[in-house]
């Protein structure tokens, strides 16, 4: 089977400097069992889940702790056998406090999700499928946290023909993705095959970006069997980004307030695969996955298989700590991820990153007026016009932002990263993004 | 010579006659009837146009006052003495109102606020509020960059020590500050009431005194100290004033308040020392 070169090339994108070789060459090594897990119960978008165990609890690795408190939400697992502790709060990533409940390992480190493999689940009924990734509590891997079953549950009037994996890892430092792809190819492509089946589509794709030579060979030598097509992507950010992949790979463009399902996709990150594939083949709901900690103050940058709920304390003190004074600690990637006020956070299902950037790194800029230069109208992705709609922002004009399109921005940050004028574009867009949401709310109240 | 210099001022003057004629006739032939009623008492409104009434400006509440009969006490600012005035030349009956002013509900300045992070992004609350929310700890308490200073169309807001202060005589109870403050920290009180706990947070006491150091712990000191039921707790647990009944501001020397968050609100402005701590330094 000859691959196919990517379809398309979309609007705009960047090439900031990548930082991936601080990582990508090291095998991803298992953290060792901690003597406590402290494990945020909301970590998804959607409802936050329930929790069902009581203070002193004694619970199996991978044993149901919460509920999930809604249809788009999923259950949590204790990260390993031990007993339930206090129910304390952690800073969530975006600088809120989420509830934790602490699981103190007993060190044997026993299965006992109660969740029975599905074998072969090629035989298996889709609703079955669905259910158990539903179970294995899985997300979106990626950073945006969706829960992975609704993803897999398009409406009845929406026909899907296709699925993407996504492993593009366009962000900047990450290379967890990467290493997975390499060292569990086999899982993510059984996952893929997984998902195709509940959505019973037979078009599977995987977007790999050439920066990944390594793991486009592997999985090119693995993707027959399972009838999946490798489509290597030109190196450029955000490519990574759903839309933007979709449009790379089958030449369909989403419209403008529109979901992937509209143009019949499906996107799954890599990492959600082979934790699809874990939940079916092996009954192991999603306790566990592979983190970058990397920048250059980490002593031994590398990719690290994390249980979710391990402290980032823990994770930088495994990558032997740091060499100089960090300025910055993110987690995510330096382009989306979230700037962290407190090292008491900890791994949740999304983490994808652990960054540590040194002052010279990080640039404290003040920024001046707009000079329309028009630069950042050339790399946005989405097509939108980033420096006059700040304005637009600045100007507290909602209603014309709104016009402008400004709901469709992801915050990629690529006009960030380019403005001359040192804009904090992006900061503008999220705040208009909340008044309007704000405003939308109001007004279906009344 | 002499010629040139007539004939330019009678061609000027030729034509500043016509035009001036010109503008007399369509000045009477397209004159728009203005209530005279209308332009009085917009002028004897207070002219700040700062909407607090709900109308669009002080015309369109003037035009409202005159036509459809709405009392002109809705005008929120304006001062006695000037309702006074309005209700006499309208001949009604002017109700008594009572002077309400803005209180910020945080005493957290940049010195008794713990810090988080380096804010290095928009100088503006509400933008600071979707980037974690600005550099100070505490996730209930004023920004300090100043969005409600901005917003005030009188000019009755400063910002003193990373914190929003009122001046509650040049307050004139708009509310305009109330809506723009992403916390919601700012309500309209009676300007009488001269006595407040300055906090807001509904976090664990000990969690608030962990982040600012004139954090209200909800220890009752002053609900006892009281004991009328003039100082209440909410359910929250943040402690307030009960503004209708409101206790004498000697309270704030006599409750003892451990960190000075109940305060009075001559000291709040002037971010006194107030608690035990602060004033033996």
């Amino acid at each position: 089977m000859s691959l196919p070169p990517h379809v398309a090339r979309f609007t705009g994108g960047i090439h900031p400097m990548d930082g991936k070789g601080l990582s990508n060459g090291i095998t991803a090594r298992t953290a060792p069992l901690l003597e406590k897990y402290l494990v945020p119960l909301h970590q998804n978008i959607g409802a936050p889940p329930k929790l069902t165990v009581t203070k002193g609890e004694l619970v199996k690795k991978g044993q149901r702790i919460a509920e999930p408190g809604g249809f788009v939400s999923v259950p949590l697992h204790a990260p390993t056998s031990g007993t339930v502790g206090n129910l304390t709060e952690v800073p969530g990533v975006a600088g809120n406090t989420l509830q934790a409940v602490e699981i103190i390992s007993d060190g044997k480190d026993e299965w006992g999700s109660g969740l029975d493999p599905i074998v072969p689940w090629q035989e298996a009924d889709r609703k079955v499928l669905k259910q158990r990734v539903a179970d294995g509590g899985i997300i979106g891997m990626g950073g945006a946290a969706f829960p992975a079953h609704v993803k897999l549950s398009p409406p009845p009037e929406k026909t899907i023909d296709t699925l993407i994996v996504n492993g593009a890892e366009c962000e900047p430092y990450l290379t967890a993705d990467h290493r997975l792809m390499l060292e569990r190819t086999e899982a993510v492509l059984e996952g893929a095959a997984i998902a195709a089946r509940i959505l019973d589509v037979d078009r599977i794709f995987i977007g790999i970006e050439e920066n990944k030579p390594d793991a486009i060979a592997a999985m090119k030598k693995a993707a027959d069997a399972y009838g999946i097509q490798i489509v290597p992507l030109p190196v450029r950010y955000p490519q990574g980004a759903e839309k933007q992949l979709i449009f790379a790979v089958t030449g369909r463009a989403v419209a403008t307030g529109g979901l992937p399902m509209d143009v019949g996709c499906v996107v799954q990150n890599a990492g959600t695969c082979a934790a699809i594939r874990d939940a079916v083949v092996e009954g192991h709901p999603l306790i566990e996955r592979y983190t970058s900690v990397t920048g250059t103050p980490v002593v031994h940058p590398g990719t690290w298989i994390f249980r979710i709920g391990t402290p980032v304390k823990e994770a930088l003190k495994l990558a032997g700590g740091v060499r100089e004074q960090p300025a910055k600690l993110i987690l995510g990637g330096p382009m989306m991820g979230f700037a962290q006020s407190s090292m008491d956070v900890t791994v949740t299902k999304n983490t994808s990153g652990i960054l540590l950037l040194t002052g010279r790194e990080t640039g404290r800029y003040l920024s001046s007026p707009c000079i329309r230069c028009g630069r950042c109208v050339s790399v946005c992705p989405m097509r939108l016009l980033p420096g006059p709609i700040s304005v637009m922002v600045e100007c507290e004009n909602y209603a014309l932002a709104e016009h402008n399109f400004v709901m469709d921005c992801m915050e990629c940050g690529a006009c960030t990263f380019v403005c001359p004028a040192k804009r904090p574009l992006v900061q503008h867009f999220r705040r208009a993004k909340a008044e309007i949401n704000a405003i939308r709310r109001a007004r279906k109240k009344h | 010579m002499s010629t040139t210099f007539l004939a330019a001022v009678c061609v000027v003057g030729i034509i500043g006659l016509i035009l001036g004629c010109l503008i007399a006739f369509t000045a009477k032939k397209f004159d728009v009837e203005a209530d005279p009623k209308v332009e009085k008492v917009r002028e004897l409104l207070p002219g700040a146009n700062c909407g607090g009434c709900g109308f669009a400006g002080c015309a369109d509440l003037a035009d409202a006052i005159v036509n459809r009969g709405i009392s002109p006490s809705r005008c929120t600012v304006i001062s006695a003495a000037a309702l006074k005035n309005l209700s006499a030349f309208l001949g009604v009956e002017a109700e008594e109102k009572e002077k309400m002013t803005a209180v910020v509900f945080c005493g957290g300045s940049l010195s008794r606020a713990a810090r988080k992070a380096q804010y290095n992004g928009i100088m503006d609350c509400r933008s600071a509020n979707v980037a974690g929310g600005g550099g100070k700890a505490c996730a209930y308490g004023c920004i300090g960059y100043g969005c409600c200073a901005r917003a005030c169309p009188f000019g009755a807001i400063e910002m003193r020590d990373g914190l929003a202060v009122v001046h509650p005589e040049v307050c004139r109870g708009c509310g305009k500050c109330v809506t723009v403050c992403p916390r919601n920290l700012i309500r309209l009180v009676p300007a009488s009431v001269k006595i407040h706990v300055y906090c807001s947070s509904a976090d664990k006491p000990a969690a608030r005194r962990k982040v600012c150091s004139a954090a209200c712990i909800s220890c009752g000191k002053c609900i006892r100290a009281d004991g009328q039921g003039r100082v209440e707790k909410q359910e929250n647990g943040t402690v307030r004033i009960n503004c209708e009944n409101p206790p004498d501001i000697s309270l704030a020397e006599t409750a003892g308040c451990p960190t000075g968050a109940l305060q009075t609100e001559e000291t709040h402005r002037a971010i006194q020392p107030i608690s035990p701590k602060e004033t033996q330094k």
